[in-house]
């Protein structure tokens, strides 16, 4: 593996973590709408948008020197953080549906990747 | 001003109400795929003036409907699991890879094929599982 792959892999990594922090703030900022418009700009649903976008642009500076297959099926990583996280912060539970759901779309991803080159 | 349809969030989550969450996460996927091919399209004829920058419709369009998706899912994620709702994103890859197919003319590719196919039975999985 070169330094410049091992630097775009971790930068990949680093925007699949991002996003699903964004992810798990979008859901606590979800909980605070009350119908008005104003409480969408609630300090969760903005920091969530903000951990969304700093996640693009970790994914777009990781995928700039190629290598699409390996690095694409990379952000589908950030499905497995957030079920680790939607279980720790908000008690949902593990299911089997849900791991055997995700294991296939983390596979599909893989594929999509190697076709993409 | 109040949004009178979105306000109402019962305590406990009935099944209309988790498939609203997945129809929700569901037309995300569509409006993010429409979203990249329009920036794909856009950055093809990028300059970083802001004459360029203002007249880029399909960029600036792109960026409209990833912001209008942004505001669905957080919708969607006031009716069910994050844990559920969450990777069927993934569908957007199938939509992508389609619409790369028929817009952008891109060679279709076997393993792409595979991999959506499986995308599909993945998510149809994870739907499947919120409806119990």
């Amino acid at each position: 593996m070169t330094a410049s792959l091992f630097r775009s892999m971790l930068l990949v990594f680093a925007a699949s973590v991002v996003g699903s922090f964004g992810a798990v703030f979008l859901k606590l900022g979800a909980a605070r709408l009350n119908g008005s418009l104003l409480s969408f700009a609630n300090s969760r649903l903005v920091f969530g948008v903000a951990l969304f976008l700093g996640s693009s642009v970790f994914y777009l500076l990781g995928i700039r020197s190629g290598q699409l297959s390996v690095l694409y099926p990379m952000v589908s990583l950030g499905y497995i953080w957030t079920l680790a996280w939607s279980r720790l912060f908000f008690g949902e539970p593990f299911t089997r549906p849900k791991f055997f759901g995700l294991a296939l779309i983390l596979l599909g991803v893989f594929f999509v990747g190697l076709g993409s080159k | 001003m109040r949004l009178t349809s979105i306000a109402a969030s019962p305590a406990k989550k009935r099944p209309a109400s988790r498939r609203k969450g997945v129809a929700l996460v569901f037309s995300c996927t569509l409006l993010g795929a429409a979203a990249q091919i329009l920036m794909k399209n856009g950055m093809a004829h990028f300059a970083p003036t802001p004459v360029a920058l203002l007249t880029n419709i399909p960029l600036i369009i792109g960026f409209a409907l990833y912001g209008v998706n942004t505001l669905m899912l957080v919708l969607a994620l006031r009716e069910g699991d994050l844990s559920t709702l969450y990777p069927i994103i993934a569908l957007t890859y199938v939509w992508v890879t389609l619409l790369s197919y028929l817009l952008l003319r891109e060679k279709p590719s076997l393993f792409k094929n595979i991999g959506i196919i499986i995308i599909i039975v993945g998510v149809a999985a994870l739907g499947r599982g919120n409806r119990k």
